[in-house]
């Protein structure tokens, strides 16, 4: 992991030091004919970018190294303090989705496999293969269209009401302003856990001990809870861990339909305005991020199977 | 198992077959419809502008008045050749990081893994948009931008592929009998990893395009002045909120639709290729 | 009166062969077997002849694609599929072949525990475990920490808890060593002693013949003789069938004679006597049609030319 990090960081680095896009074009922006060729080989030797490639990442690494990603060129603060604020954004509006999706895909896996063959699982098998090739952000701008444009439930767009100041948002406000991009978030996310849970229920209702527990008289419900569920989730949930980085990919369009303030649109918008610190620091933190979800998918196999928890002991 | 009904003589293969026909032929229909329309209902027409669908502009217009129809096939098109590239060229660095690593030792094995993991770490769209950033934007990143972002799944499928027809004992016999590595890997390997190839070829073509309409949606992918339906989509925005709705659901239907084509094509490729026709 | 009677039972599964070209296995074919409280009968035949299906038909867990035909009675009352249902696990029970029909996930004390029809599961599960040697912190075991010889006292745990009347233990021995087999064995006999009634699915005549009362000889999807475990003895004198008698005269202890030929699959059964392509005796007459089961010697024969 510690190799791959720093391997993708130096990566990173390199693809971004080699952008056409001028950072300090990027930085001062419109002002650039006010600034004097003096004054810009001033602002090179600051950041010494006048310095080899090399001498340049060793620079930047070990300031990441300590905590310091630099400052944001678009937002004029420290990178840190960007992603904190807009990933806590994100944040509420993928665990709302992840588990929502998690939960309905599950359920509807195991309605399918329940049903295995008839107009019900026919249904969910096709809105789940149809789900799947459905770009993200023409689902957000349907949502948008129904909702918020046509029935008016919701605003069109913001993270929070415009206007009003930071400290006058309430929550309802923020939860109103979560409801779509979350929703959108789970439609798409559904096909999958909604496929495999399918897939593995099939599995396991034609396993040999799912045929001893009807042997022994089990039928219907009790045997699906006794014997199915607990056999079920635990591929789902390792596979809904494994997930993040779709999810966070989604996320990304999500926010840009939605104007939503959160961590997927200040990548974008690092991207197209050319704040570096920024891009680097979303790039290493994403990394983090969905090693943090394999990690969990991981331990959660650790934690719930008896197979691999207890194996030791043997 | 078996759920098709009874009145079509076909069986399951021969159903495969003549759904990928049927799924092709209208993905050439895009394609010449694309290259063949009038350039000339595009042009900006101020006196037919913003009308909702009819029988004459099938999917209404835009607010310069062009026809949205004739965008949407031309944005389909320029879609399904930016996914051919991709594709091709994410497939063949597949083909060859897989093959590589299933049978030029463990050195390149575990290197090539490494790869596969690191590309596998950092989000797709997020390494993307590095990507395009680097390149800035455009045709050309966009499209390199998507043949190195997707290859690293299928390496990994045609990895343990070769792997196992390494092990398969018809192989280990020609290797005791003397036959050189090209010979072996010309005879035994490369027509077994053909189909996987193809299958996973058309498996990615959605992959590709979806994720160039998207880069393409934000701003970081073709430029504005080409059809494309990210394009198409991005710039509706500013229009939805008053209710032209038809903007951006029909593109995104019909690239909902060709995506779905060639899902259809790679799934009945693979029902075709397969020995096992008994899956549903 | 018997506690449980198969007559003329047959089981064929649909299966699609070249697109959509539909085609049934008959895998058992005209099957009789009765069952007698206090008694053991063992189904004796190769791998492959259809036993473990039998155990699957009479408690109604065939898979969806097969058709069953036939009369099976139960307590003198016909065994529906309703009725089945109502009785698996309580009046009928079934010891599997292997660890794999235990839930994976679940502690084998609980698995046990849910077979358990009335009274104090938990006290019910940490009888039989003490009885069958299982020490207490088995049940809090999975099944993949047992050991084969656990694995197979607390599958037949879970068929004792249930307190049925008839046990079907579907080749309950493989993979055993000698003294497991015995003791595993003499739980049968135990149980068949308080009155009940055993079926034992196996493949192993030997073993089979040390407990059981009865055999029924099962040879490519049918029964082939029904005879007392006597009978199987000295060069097999009393033994009726050519089958069983090539059987048993295969054994190593006897002239380890084996039978030539082999089984026919059951795609591609003979039209006459199922037997007649690899029997010494078969005639023209064999040929023609499956013989009936008839009355010999105080047991049951399928063959003309028995006497």
């Amino acid at each position: 992991m510690v190799t791959l990090l720093v391997a993708i960081c130096f990566i990173s680095f390199l693809l971004v030091k080699n952008s056409p896009i001028d950072p300090i074009q990027a930085y001062i922006g419109a002002d650039m004919l006010k600034v004097s060729p003096e004054q810009r080989a001033k602002i090179t030797e600051y950041w010494g970018l006048d310095q080899p490639v090399m001498m340049q990442f060793y620079h930047w690494g070990s300031a990441v190294l300590s905590g310091d990603m630099g400052t944001s060129m678009i937002y004029r603060r420290p990178v840190m303090e960007v992603i904190g604020e807009r990933f806590t954004n994100s944040l509420a509006l993928m665990l709302s989705a992840w588990v929502l999706s998690g939960v309905i895909g599950f359920v509807m896996g195991i309605i399918a496999a329940m049903k295995k063959g008839s107009w019900i699982d026919r249904l969910i098998k096709w809105y789940c293969f149809t789900l799947a090739s459905t770009p993200t952000f023409w689902m957000g701008l349907l949502v948008l269209i129904v909702f918020a444009v046509w029935l008016g439930w919701f605003p069109v767009g913001m993270g929070v009401p415009a206007g009003v100041l930071a400290e006058d948002v309430t929550l309802l406000d923020r939860i109103q302003h979560l409801i779509l991009p979350a929703l959108t978030l789970s439609i798409v996310g559904i096909a999958n856990v909604a496929l495999h849970t399918r897939e593995k229920l099939i599995d396991v209702l034609a396993s040999d001990y799912v045929l001893f527990a009807r042997a022994r008289g089990k039928q219907g419900m009790v045997l699906f809870w006794r014997h199915g569920l607990r056999n079920v989730a635990l591929p789902a949930i390792t596979l809904q861990f494994a997930g993040f980085s779709e999810l966070f990919g989604g996320a990304v369009l999500a926010e840009q339909v939605f104007s939503y303030p959160g961590l997927g649109q200040a990548t974008v918008e690092a991207g197209l305005r050319g704040d570096v610190p920024l891009l680097l620091g979303i790039v290493i933190f994403t990394t983090i991020f969905v090693f943090v979800g394999n990690l969990l998918a991981d331990i959660s196999y650790r934690v719930l199977d008896p197979r691999t928890r207890e194996g030791r002991k043997v | 198992m078996n759920t098709m009904p009874k009145k079509f003589p076909l069986n399951h293969k021969q159903w495969a077959l003549a759904k990928i026909i049927l799924a092709a032929l209208l993905l050439a229909l895009v394609i010449i419809g694309g290259l063949f329309l009038d350039e000339g209902r595009i042009v900006t027409n101020l006196t037919d502008r913003n009308s909702p669908p009819s029988l004459e502009h099938l999917f209404g217009t835009d607010w310069l008045g062009r026809d949205m129809f004739t965008r949407t096939i031309m944005g389909l098109t320029l879609s399904i050749g930016v996914g051919l590239i991709g594709a091709l060229g994410s497939a063949s660095i597949a083909m060859f990081l897989g093959m590589a690593a299933a049978t030029m030792g463990k050195r390149a094995d575990r290197l090539i893994s490494w790869c596969i993991d690191l590309f596998l770490s950092v989000p797709h769209l997020v390494t993307l948009i590095l990507i395009a950033f680097t390149l800035g934007g455009g045709f050309k990143g966009i499209v390199i931008g998507l043949t190195l972002t997707h290859w690293p799944s299928l390496a990994r499928v045609i990895r343990a592929e070769v792997m196992q027809i390494r092990s398969a004992d018809y192989v280990q016999v020609s290797r005791r009998m003397g036959k050189s590595r090209w010979w072996i890997a010309l005879h035994h390997i490369v027509p077994h990893v053909i189909p996987q190839f193809l299958v996973g070829f058309m498996l990615l073509f959605p992959h590709v395009i979806l994720h160039e309409a998207a880069v393409t949606f934000i701003g970081l992918g073709l430029s504005p002045h080409e059809p494309a339906i990210g394009i198409i989509l991005s710039e509706s925005m500013k229009y939805l909120s008053s209710g032209m709705w038809w903007l951006a659901f029909f593109p995104g239907l019909c690239l909902l639709i060709i995506v779905r084509m060639f899902d259809q094509i790679g799934e009945n490729i693979r029902l075709l290729t397969s020995s096992d026709s008994n899956r549903d | 009166m018997s506690i449980l009677e198969v007559n003329h039972l047959s089981v064929s599964f649909k299966q699609y062969t070249a697109g959509l070209k539909q085609s049934h296995h008959k895998v058992i074919s005209d099957l009789n077997v009765n069952l007698e409280a206090g008694e053991i009968l063992a189904v004796v035949g190769a791998s492959g002849s259809g036993k473990s299906l039998l155990a699957h038909a009479i408690l109604g867990i065939l898979p969806a694609n097969a058709s069953v035909s036939g009369v099976m009675t139960y307590e003198g009352e016909e065994l529906t599929p309703a009725r089945q249902k109502a009785l698996r696990g309580k009046e009928i029970a079934l010891v599997p072949q292997s660890v794999n029909y235990l839930d994976p996930l679940m502690k084998v004390g609980k698995q046990v525990r849910t077979s358990v029809q009335t009274g104090d599961a938990v006290q019910a599960q940490r009888r039989v475990f003490e009885r069958f040697r299982l020490g207490r912190e088995v049940e809090r075991m999975y099944p993949f920490q047992l050991s084969g010889g656990m694995a197979r006292r607390t599958l037949l745990s879970t068929a004792m808890v249930s307190g049925a009347k008839v046990i079907i233990a579907d080749e309950p021995t493989p993979g055993l060593d000698p003294v497991v087999i015995k003791e595993a064995l003499s739980h049968f006999r135990e149980f068949a002693n308080q009155g009940c009634a055993v079926m034992l699915i196996t493949h192993d005549i030997e073993s089979a013949l040390q407990i059981a009362d009865k055999i029924a000889v099962f040879y490519a999807g049918t029964t082939v003789e029904i005879a007392k475990a006597e009978d199987f003895a000295g060069q097999g004198e009393a033994i009726r069938h050519p089958y069983s008698k090539a059987l048993w005269r295969a054994l190593p202890q006897n002239d380890f004679v084996p039978i030539t030929g082999s089984q026919p699959h059951p795609s591609a059964l003979p039209p006459g006597c199922l037997f007649a392509p690899r029997c010494a005796m078969a005639t023209p007459e064999c040929l023609q049609a499956q013989p009936e089961m008839r009355p010999l010697r105080d047991g049951m024969v399928r063959c003309i030319h028995a006497t």
